[in-house]
């Protein structure tokens, strides 16, 4: 059995191979969001977050561009109430709104051939209609990973655009290789099955992920054992 | 990573040396066994092949009643053989004699077996059994096995055509491996159209034994070899594939047409990520990380390897074309521009005063180079040289040969040619020169290529319109590729470009 991670405990785990995310705070009441929306500075964005929600977006458990307290206040109740007894919800996450036009996708994901690898792709929560897509197989090279930046066909996408400045290439490795990093280390005896950073939005010319989601593999030992049970 | 037991590695030092693959490809002697007097059965054909094709080691065959089958006195047994004189038995019996078949070979001196046998793996779970049963066996009698199920083995080399299909391909460096035996006739036709030959050529069949990754391992130590062309489908173990890939294209050009390219999403479960990267994706990366050269096409596939194979690696991407003819100049100097790893190189100042100098004030004066009609008896070899020699171009391509040649021909089959002594019209003399002078191109192409180490890919439909035209016909004499069109020019050297760029970028070559 595969399991995934809350979208914290997955930026967690990113996050200490390099990944760069968007500040956030877990609350549990809409008090607490409030203040810590005030910390972080309106407009921010509010998720409800939990072990076992894997397509916020799709069940609408994120709240995008809250502009002022009562916002905040009233998003937060709302999804509080929206937790299904089986999400394991651990709280609400509190971040800023990351404005940029661009948005990419990367992730991990197991091959059934090739094992894992690593994705970049453009057109974050839009990727899967744009399908410009470049993947190549763990552990990628630093220049493995520039080769993908260089491979996507909308190569205007990242270079300078509506006034943004271009895209941190370096910084854009960083995550590729981060990514592979992590699916090298994998997570205490897991496997990473998979992993999405989606989206991944260019601000000022620099990724961030604003939403993680890792899904792990069974423990080894534990797939040997299915195999010899009935 | 899944395990299947096929895919567990083998004692590769002990089956795949290369005294075993020089048994495979050059063998002291060959025994057919299963010959036929039925020219319609493998057992004929595969005879006639290695018979017809010049091989000049000795040539044995068997079959149940000993009778002769192309002059040759058949044995009744294998375990007949003389000991030590053949290295390579090609079978085309039924599976149920195949083990004894390899005990007795093995006790004579075989090292290799090539088997088109069918009834293995192919066809079901008894079969996948058997075929285990046999690569064990064929491991314990230290015998190199390729197939079942597979075409033959053709090495140019040793002139040997031990297969069960035409062509025999003329000799070259390109090594052919595949899980498609019907690749090899196609790339092997490939070859006898277009003259750029072959080394080794393999169909591995059922690879039960011998891998397409095992074959283009041996391609990379092979002195004959100096570009491996591969056909996969289905492929098991990826992370072995990757790992073949990466060693023998460290060595050589390696160039890959993979089938069954469409098939879904890694893991489309939870995450979009798993949605994206679908298989075909993945084997893409794998040979951008490899440094292998994949090809959407069989055409696209034989014209990279023969590009590699002919051609000296560009050391950049700016290309300039050189034409006797406007549109055609346009039109591929639009290909290029539209080529994400080519560039149109904006024509120098000096090299326009350069070739100024030869030509009438009406050439383009720009990149395509458009002769425009002004030449004379030396212009193209002149302008040609002048443009592969300035620093700043990587590579040319050539337009227009063989018009002169073409119009050429219809002077002489036309019915005013006259004939010898006899030039009534005064044709005669025009038709030569021309002839010659298109040839003369070809040559002077090759000729600059070789002394630059730039490539020259000169590209006409003569080249298939009317293949014995001189200049096309000039081009295959000097051992390249016409191609039959430029599109087709621009996108092998595309693959020439990230190869060469490849390599520069990995190990500064």
């Amino acid at each position: 059995m595969s399991s995934t991670l809350s979208e914290s405990d997955s930026k967690d785990l990113l996050a200490r191979h390099g990944i760069p995310f968007a500040p956030e705070e877990m609350v549990t009441t809409p008090e607490d969001a409030v203040a810590a929306a005030n910390r972080l500075g309106l407009p921010v964005v509010a998720k409800l977050c939990g072990n076992n929600i894997s397509h916020k977006t799709e069940r609408g458990l994120v709240r995008l561009g809250l502009n002022s307290e009562a916002d905040v206040r009233t998003a937060t109740g709302e999804l509080l109430d929206a937790a299904r007894p089986d999400d394991g919800v651990s709280g609400v996450l509190i971040a800023p709104m990351i404005s940029g036009t661009r948005e990419l996708i990367a992730g991990i994901a197991t091959d059934p051939q090739f094992g894992p690898t690593v994705l970049l792709g453009v057109g974050g929560v839009l990727a899967e209609a744009v399908q410009d897509v470049s993947v190549r197989l763990v552990p990628l090279s630093d220049l493995d990973a520039r080769e993908m930046i260089e491979d996507l066909d909308s190569q205007a996408l990242l270079g300078e655009f509506r006034g943004e400045p271009a895209v941190d290439v370096e910084a854009l490795t960083a995550v590729l290789t981060g990514l592979s990093a992590a699916a090298e280390a994998g997570h205490e005896g897991h496997a990473i099955a998979s992993a999405d950073l989606n989206p991944v939005i260019i601000h000022r010319g620099e990724p961030v992920a604003v939403d993680a989601l890792v899904e792990l593999g069974p423990l080894p030992e534990q797939g040997e054992q299915d195999e010899v049970q009935p | 990573m899944n395990q299947r037991p096929s895919a567990q590695p083998l004692d590769r030092s002990r089956t795949h040396s290369a005294a075993h693959f020089s048994a495979l490809f050059e063998p002291r002697g060959v025994v057919v066994a299963g010959a036929s007097t039925h020219p319609g059965k493998f057992g004929f054909v595969s005879l006639h092949n290695i018979l017809s094709c010049g091989y000049s080691g000795r040539v044995f065959a068997t079959n149940r009643d000993g009778s002769e089958v192309l002059g040759i006195q058949c044995l009744e047994s294998v375990a007949e053989l003389p000991e030590g004189e053949v290295d390579l038995m090609f079978v085309c019996t039924p599976k149920a004699t195949v083990p004894d078949l390899l005990r007795q070979a093995a006790s004579r001196g075989v090292r290799a077996a090539f088997l088109t046998t069918a009834g293995y793996g192919e066809s079901g779970p008894a079969g996948l059994q058997d075929e285990r049963d046999l690569v064990a066996l064929a491991e314990e009698l230290d015998i190199l096995l390729v197939g079942p199920n597979g075409q033959g083995v053709v090495s140019t080399p040793a002139s040997l055509c031990a297969q069960i299909v035409a062509p025999y391909p003329p000799s070259g460096s390109i090594g052919v491996a595949s899980q498609s035996g019907n690749f090899v006739s196609s790339f092997l036709n490939w070859s006898c159209a277009t003259g750029v030959g072959i080394s080794r050529a393999v169909s591995a069949g059922n690879a039960a034994a011998t891998t397409v990754g095992d074959l283009l391992d041996y391609f990379s130590t092979d002195d004959a070899t100096a570009v491996a062309l591969a056909y996969l489908e289905g492929i098991e173990d990826g992370r072995a594939v990757a790992g073949s890939f990466e060693r023998v294209a460290a060595q050589m050009p390696l160039v890959v047409l993979k089938g069954g390219a469409t098939s879904g999403g890694a893991n489309a479960a939870a995450s979009h990520t798993g949605a994206l990267a679908t298989d075909d994706r993945a084997f893409d990366g794998m040979c951008a990380q490899t440094g292998a050269t994949r090809a959407a096409t069989v055409s696209e596939a034989f014209e990279a390897a023969a590009t590699f194979a002919t051609q000296p690696l560009p050391t950049g991407n700016r290309v300039v074309v050189m034409t006797t003819a406007g549109g055609w100049g346009v039109v591929t100097a639009d290909a290029i521009t539209r080529h994400r790893d080519l560039e149109l190189l904006a024509l120098p100042e000096d090299l326009r005063e350069a070739i100024d100098d030869h030509l009438p004030p009406r050439w383009s004066r720009n990149n395509p180079v458009d002769l425009a009609g002004g030449e004379t008896r030396d212009t193209i070899p002149d302008v040609l040289q002048l443009i592969a020699q300035h620093p700043e171009v990587d590579a040319i391509i050539h337009l227009g040969l063989g018009i002169q040649a073409n119009q050429a021909r219809m002077l002489r089959t036309g019915g005013f040619y006259g004939d010898e002594g006899h030039d009534p019209h005064g044709i005669q003399r025009i038709v030569a020169y021309h002839e010659r002078q298109d040839a003369r191109f070809a040559v002077a192409a090759a000729e600059i290529s070789a002394a630059t180490g730039k490539p020259i890919l000169t590209a006409t439909e003569l080249a298939v319109a009317f293949p014995e035209n001189p200049g096309p016909a000039a081009v295959r004499e000097a051992g390249r590729l016409c191609y039959a069109s430029a599109d087709q020019a621009v996108t092998a050297l595309g693959h020439l470009v990230r190869r060469a760029r490849y390599l520069r970028r990995r190990t500064g070559a």
